[in-house]
């Protein structure tokens, strides 16, 4: 049988977000994989050189629509860090609570995309419905659905009233219960075994070789979780298992993600319960001194680390985003290679990507059939060349 | 007046206007029940026909790559057999054209839009249509023999390959019925690979290949393809009735006919509750288990229609 090249988006059903990958098939066998990023950068580590660091939370809010409290909460620990500000101890919990509400909020959309991957709309349609309540949760506790903004600098925006801790308590109650059925659900059903076992392989050397993050690396067998590995918020304090499961395949991934819901709730319950008195916010000044900080955090999908350098003004000199589909893209090629067409779209689903998070420019010329990716010396040569020929020397600025 | 009355039999009833329109009825009954099954809204009853209409008006585009006369008369092709499928399967108390084979010729007719969704698809020349339509054309030879042994067993019993004769059978013998329940099974099962629903929509898997072997046509050809996949699930719910349970069960007129849409809604409904139940499978695995287990279930129940025959006398 002859072999076909398929190009498998940037435009296609399975990809919510614009990527390429290019396969190569014979019959319904994958013979070669290639992963094509560059179809969705916006720009964000430029814009924000050009805003205040309180401007920044916001821009940085929207790096991503699911983890956007991961992106904030990693930046504004960076900030604080450089400004010398104590947060208060209740902002902290409160951050910490959003944090775990957030997870709840992904996995279980995760759970959604998956089972819509395999073709299992039923269990899309049920976790889309149930994720609603914790969505709920998010918005009573911080006015929104997904750019909660809960995060300032020095603190958060909101305190929590006994009644609305009550009211998550009660959502919390239902979702635990909802869980357990998924749970049972995935873990019984044989369509999903079938199509999720032995499916999308990752051994543990070939994760920690290609630096698979999150529950991707988890499934692995690796235990790997930046809440027990180097505890920020108030994770030192809280009670709770990292989950590792040791198939290395997508149902791994699945069993991980959906025993983490059970774990996430455990958290929750515990901030809830032991929800430090105290202020929620201090005052931290507008201008911060040089210096630079870099922190991790595990964001729903993995390890997301932000890299900020200040210069003494009240905008940053340098932003770098390292965000957790970045580090899990480079295991998906090895997973699809050898793997059955059928099985694309849900081994890209596995890692649950986020593409716009990820996103770098790449040039493409389709003449030659090369590709390059810019790096930071030849866009700023290119931009003063762009610019030079329109009267404007910017070459002496530094 | 002699031509014309089986004229309009072939026009309206049993024939195209009322298989489309019940097609389309069946299609939003489909919908509406996994809507509720999946606690959502699903749309109004009126949404098969809007679709229809909306398809109708909008411009058809042939690829340049394309083979232009293919292309184009395959939809035509899918109709026209499903059609004629349907002339000799009873509807009320009577089939339309009824001969001794057309047990035979109705499983063959059905076979004509599975292979035109492979023309279709191959014609097309995108890559995603050719992966499509050679997945229909695995897929065919998966549940083809499970469809066809589930369906010889009550042939076998009946003594008769006349469908209209096999449900007289079975209307005169009632209690043979609930012993044709492997076989129904086996064939609602096949029948739900037939028609490429869930979990066996593996040709057109939207997230995997697009459209599958369709992903090219659009407008009107397009829209007489997704009829004849409409009216194939009435075609392929009739037949079920008349093979295995018994047709009209001796009623005549009114009755027998409402009788008819009772049985192929509650077949609808078995039909649609498979496709909730379910995630979609791999078309290896769908193999597998074709022969592996839907086979042998069809074949046991031949052997045990044979046994039933020799005993009866």
């Amino acid at each position: 049988m002859s072999k076909i090249t398929i190009p498998f988006g940037p435009q296609h059903v399975a990809l919510k977000e614009p990527e390429n990958f290019m396969l190569v098939l014979e019959g319904e066998q994958i013979q070669g994989a290639t992963v094509n990023l560059g179809y969705n950068h916006r720009g964000m580590e430029k814009a924000a050189e050009e805003r205040t660091y309180l401007q920044d939370l916001y821009l940085i809010e929207r790096v991503c629509g699911i983890c956007s409290h991961s992106h904030t909460t990693c930046y504004i620990t960076n900030v604080e860090e450089l400004a010398k500000a104590e947060t208060p101890k209740r902002a902290l919990a409160i951050r910490t609570l959003v944090a775990e509400l957030e997870r709840v909020h992904s996995h279980l959309l995760w759970l959604g995309v998956a089972g819509y991957e395999m073709g299992f709309e039923t269990l899309f349609m049920y976790t889309w419905r149930d994720r609603e309540q914790v969505l709920d949760c998010l918005e009573l506790l911080s006015g929104n659905r997904v750019h909660y903004s809960i995060n300032t600098i020095g603190g958060v925006r909101r305190d929590i009233s006994a009644e609305q801790k009550t009211e998550v308590m009660k959502r919390i109650d239902y979702l635990v219960e909802r869980t357990n059925y998924y749970i049972k659900l995935a873990t019984e059903e044989p369509t999903i075994y079938a199509r999720t076992s032995k499916v999308g392989m990752l051994p543990p050397e070939e994760a920690l070789r290609r630096n698979a993050v999150g529950p991707t690396a988890r499934a692995s067998g690796i235990a790997r979780d930046v809440r027990k590995d180097d505890p920020y918020l108030i994770y030192n304090e809280l009670d709770f298992k990292v989950i590792t499961h040791n198939t290395n395949d997508v149902f791994g991934r699945l069993v991980v993600r959906a025993l983490e819901l059970v774990e996430s709730y455990k958290i929750i319950k515990q901030v809830l319960n032991n929800l430090p008195e105290g202020p929620i916010a201090v005052k931290v000044p507008m201008r911060i001194a040089p210096g630079e900080a870099v922190n991790h955090y595990e964001a729903p999908r993995g390890e997301d680390i932000h890299y900020l350098k200040s210069n003494g003004t009240d905008k940053p000199e340098r932003l770098k985003v390292r965000a957790p589909t970045l580090a899990n893209l480079q295991s998906v090629q090895y997973m699809l290679e050898g793997g059955w067409m059928a099985d694309v779209p849900l081994v890209i689903a596995a890692i649950d990507p986020c593409m716009s998070c990820t996103d770098r420019a790449v040039v493409w010329d389709p003449k030659k059939g090369k590709k390059q990716t810019y790096g930071w010396e030849e866009l700023r040569k290119m931009a003063i060349e762009r610019y030079k020929r329109r009267g404007v020397d910017f070459s002496r600025l530094g | 007046m002699d031509s014309i009355i089986p004229l309009a039999q072939i026009l309206i009833f049993p024939g195209f206007l009322f298989l489309a329109s019940y097609g389309m009825l069946l299609q939003w009954v489909d919908r509406k029940l996994c809507a509720v099954m999946q606690n959502r809204m699903g749309p109004p009853w009126f949404q098969p026909v809007a679709d229809f209409i909306k398809l109708l008006a909008k411009e058809v585009i042939v690829p340049e790559e394309a083979d232009n006369t293919m292309f184009r008369v395959l939809p035509y092709f899918a109709l026209a057999a499903v059609m004629t499928a349907m002339v000799s399967i009873p509807v009320g108390e009577t089939a339309l054209f009824s001969f001794q084979g057309d047990l035979v010729a109705v499983i063959y007719l059905l076979t004509i839009p599975t292979v035109t969704f492979f023309l279709a698809g191959w014609s097309s020349k995108s890559p995603y249509s050719t992966v499509g339509s050679m997945r229909v054309l695995t897929q065919l030879f998966a549940y083809e023999v499970p469809l066809m042994l589930a369906l010889i067993g009550p042939a076998i019993l009946a003594g008769t390959w006349n469908i209209a004769e096999i449900s007289a059978f079975f209307a005169a013998h009632p209690a043979l019925i609930p012993a044709q329940l492997l076989g129904f099974l086996a064939a609602i099962i096949a029948l739900q690979g037939k028609l490429e629903r869930l979990p066996f929509d593996i040709p057109h898997a939207k997230n995997e290949i697009a459209g599958g072997q369709f992903t090219e046509y659009s407008g009107r050809l397009l829209d007489f393809f997704l009829l004849a996949v409409d009216m194939e699930l009435v075609v392929g719910a009739a037949l079920l009735n008349a093979v295995f349970l018994g047709g009209a069960l001796g009623l005549t007129g009114i009755a027998a006919i409402a009788l008819f849409l009772a049985k192929t809604l509650a077949i609808t409904f078995l039909l649609a509750l498979l496709k909730v139940l379910m995630a979609r499978i791999r078309i290896e695995q769908m193999i597998n288990f074709c022969w592996k287990y839907l086979a042998p279930v069809a074949m046991a129940q031949v052997l045990f229609d044979i046994f039933l025959k020799y005993k009866l006398g």
